[in-house]
């Protein structure tokens, strides 16, 4: 009798371990093949002697991006979809973040060999030891807004003083903050800041005066709304937006990093170059085939409704182009104007992001402008001077 | 004349009646709230407490149940309902292999407790302390020391999810057990001396059986702790085919289509239910041939 309920058990077990045996994870993204690394790179930051690097044949390569499948990340994703990852030599796989996945550290972890993250970011985890370098700051504008009502009046930075301004929090609240500085206007005393959510609803129920938002994402979400005075969605013309990057205290976002460590290895630095080449091939081809891109995505599984995505591809097409000194490219204008903001601007906790400014080995031109002089030589428009984004109407949820 | 049979399943009838009521009352409380409450929220003694009650931030429950039959993405063809009850099934057999081991992991821990005092004293601090750390900070350093370890496991989260729900689960397990194979009481066991008995089949013969309804309860914390550390490390790693990661996403549309979100927590919410059903399954499994004064 015991006997039989010992077998019971055991059977339940395995049972449960079939279970778990199914409970596993696939779609992994490949692309994969090689052209050669050469010429020589110069300039500040992290030297890198291109000459030297070895140009990759079918390298398995794993990518961490720092947040779920979107079209944020659509110039990887075309990149694996064309096969540019391929043609470079590259098998490519792309790893989701999450809420809790800090990329720059999964990196310096050596668990992927290249990651997705905001400079302020990244830099941060690099003055806590993680040695990550830019290798090609694909996102040359700030995307990032204040968005308010009409009725309240705020055009301009300088008009949030008395407003309830939103703000995210997580290191995310830098550039209000600068820009509240710079309009000479105290954060503790002169705007209620107020920690907003991942969503606009503070906005649409008026709690928010002025709410934090992604051109391509949060933004679109307001526009995707029922005003439930007029029955229809809410339209531009209903609302005022600041813009940080327009403001003149925009921080440089998505960025490709790699591990400085080991940049010195030939083979590493090869996998490099190739790698920021086909992922700057997708960029372009997501610039000149804008539905596509978003198709691509969409078919890697993001949950984000048709409409929203393109317009998110369209938004992030608008960050990266026109790239007057080639895409990837690092401006150095830009890159100090986020390093001093970042070291320069206390938050309501009176902490910067970063205590001091980072050594020159937190960025490098070399691999990028290598890989752009590649583009170029193989026909690639890698300024997109005739770059026009497309109008993108949106529908009620994105759908 | 009282047929057990004809009782025992009006019984049945009435329990799944409870069950359904239990359900109605929650929806007539909600629909009732957001009939009754203030549109943007109220305050009592000067502080925000009452719930706003716009479509926005309390949907009708009908809203929700309707978005199950629309598409996920417009044109696409997989209703809502079908990636829902996917992500669910998903997580299910996560939380299921999280029970399973983890119930095993706790009942072996019991055993070498019981067996062990030294052991006992050595890792029972540790094992209480283990359960006071938020699973939010373990999530992402489990998954961290995960891909320190090796280059593969990157990318591979549901595997740190169901390492969590096993971290959750075994506590209630090994405690409850330990319990149970303490209590045994005296005169059997020294019965069981009396008959030269050793330590390992008095623990088969004697102490297990004493322990099983210490077990029941346990098992049914263990499986409520596997579910939510697992749809939790769903969350806060965005574990890709998991219901949790369905919150997570839902949840950022939740400015133009609120009824979405709640489409998936309660597919979270129905989760739990079947989990709770199984346990129940085993508990019944393991006690059914106990009188019922031996309860």
């Amino acid at each position: 009798m015991r006997h039989g309920r010992a077998v019971k058990m055991a059977a339940i077990v395995s049972i449960a371990s079939v279970f778990a045996a199914a409970c596993g994870s696939d779609g992994t993204d490949t692309g994969g093949s090689a052209t050669t690394a050469g010429g020589s790179g110069s300039g500040a930051g992290l030297s890198v002697d291109v000459a030297k690097c070895t140009a990759p044949s079918g390298a398995k390569v794993k990518l961490q991006l720092q947040w779920v499948t979107q079209a944020q990340f659509a110039g990887y994703f075309a990149a694996v979809d064309q096969g540019f990852y391929k043609d470079a030599g590259l098998d490519v796989e792309i790893v989701e973040g999450g809420v809790d996945i800090p990329p720059q550290k999964t990196l310096a972890s050596g668990a992927v060999d290249f990651a997705i993250s905001w400079v302020p970011k990244a830099l941060a985890e690099r003055e806590a030891g993680a040695k990550v370098t830019n290798i090609a700051q694909v996102y040359q504008r700030s995307g990032t807004l204040q968005v308010s009502f009409k009725d309240k009046n705020i055009t301009s930075a300088a008009d949030f003083k008395d407003k309830k301004i939103g703000n995210w929090g997580f290191g995310n609240e830098y550039e209000i903050f600068a820009a509240l500085s710079k309009n000479n206007l105290d954060p503790a005393k002169d705007v209620t800041l107020i920690q907003q959510n991942f969503d606009m609803n503070g906005l649409l129920s008026g709690e928010i005066d002025a709410a934090e938002a992604m051109t391509y994402n949060e933004y679109a979400q307001v526009l995707e709304a029922k005003n439930e005075a007029t029955g229809e969605l809410y339209k531009p013309e209903d609302l005022n937006v600041v813009s940080y990057e327009a403001e003149g205290v925009g921080m440089l976002q998505d960025a490709i990093w790699a591990d400085q460590t080991r940049l010195s290895d030939p083979a590493y630095c090869g996998q490099a170059v190739a790698f920021v080449k086909a992922s700057l091939q997708g960029w372009a081809f997501c610039r000149d085939n804008t539905q596509k891109c978003a198709d691509i995505v969409v078919a890697k599984g993001s949950k984000l409704g048709a409409t929203h995505q393109l317009w998110q591809m369209n938004e992030v097409n608008k960050l990266i182009w026109p790239a007057a000194g080639g895409v990837g490219v690092i401006d150095t204008a830009a890159w100090d104007r986020t390093i001093s903001i970042a070291s320069g601007t206390k938050n309501l906790d009176g902490k910067t992001v970063l205590t001091k400014a980072p050594d020159a080995e937190s960025w490098t031109n070399d691999i990028v402008n290598e890989a752009v002089k590649q583009l170029t030589a193989a026909g690639v428009d890698v300024n997109g001077s005739s770059f026009a984004p497309l109008t993108v109407t949106l529908t009620e949820g994105g759908a | 004349m009282s047929d057990p049979v004809v009782a025992k399943r009006s019984g049945r009838g009435r329990r799944i009646a409870m069950f359904v009521l239990a359900f109605v009352l929650v929806a007539l409380a909600w629909e009732g709230y957001k009939a009754v409450g203030p549109k943007a929220g109220g305050e009592i003694f000067g502080m925000r407490i009452l719930a706003s009650t716009n479509d926005r931030a309390m949907p009708h429950i009908w809203d929700m149940l309707a978005r199950y039959s629309d598409p996920e993405i417009r044109g696409g063809t997989e209703t809502i309902f079908v990636v829902v009850l996917r992500a669910a099934w998903y997580s299910f057999r996560c939380s299921l292999a999280a029970f399973a081991i983890g119930s095993l992991l706790g009942i072996g821990l019991a055993v070498l407790m019981a067996r062990f005092r030294t052991f006992e004293r050595a890792v029972m601090p540790y094992l209480v302390i283990s359960q006071t750390v938020p699973i939010i900070v373990l999530a992402p350093l489990i998954f961290s020391l995960m891909a320190y370890q090796s280059r593969d496991l990157a990318g591979e989260t549901w595997l740190a999810a169901v390492l969590l729900g096993i971290f959750l689960a075994f506590f209630p397990v090994a405690m409850g057990t330990l319990r149970g194979l303490r209590d045994t009481p005296a005169a059997p066991l020294e019965l069981m001396d009396s008959y030269a008995a050793g330590w390992w089949k008095t623990l088969w013969k004697l102490r297990f059986p004493n322990a099983v309804p210490y077990l029941a309860p346990a098992l049914r914390l263990a499986g409520a702790a596997a579910v939510v550390g697992v749809t939790v490390s769903e969350i806060s790693l965005g574990v890709r085919f998991g219901v949790g990661r369905l919150i997570l996403s839902y949840g950022q549309e939740a400015t133009s289509d609120p009824p979405k979100l709640y489409t998936a927590v309660f597919g979270a919410a129905a989760l739990g239910l079947v989990m709770a059903a199984v346990v129940l399954g085993i508990d019944r499994l393991l006690m059914r041939n106990r009188p019922p004064e031996a309860l």
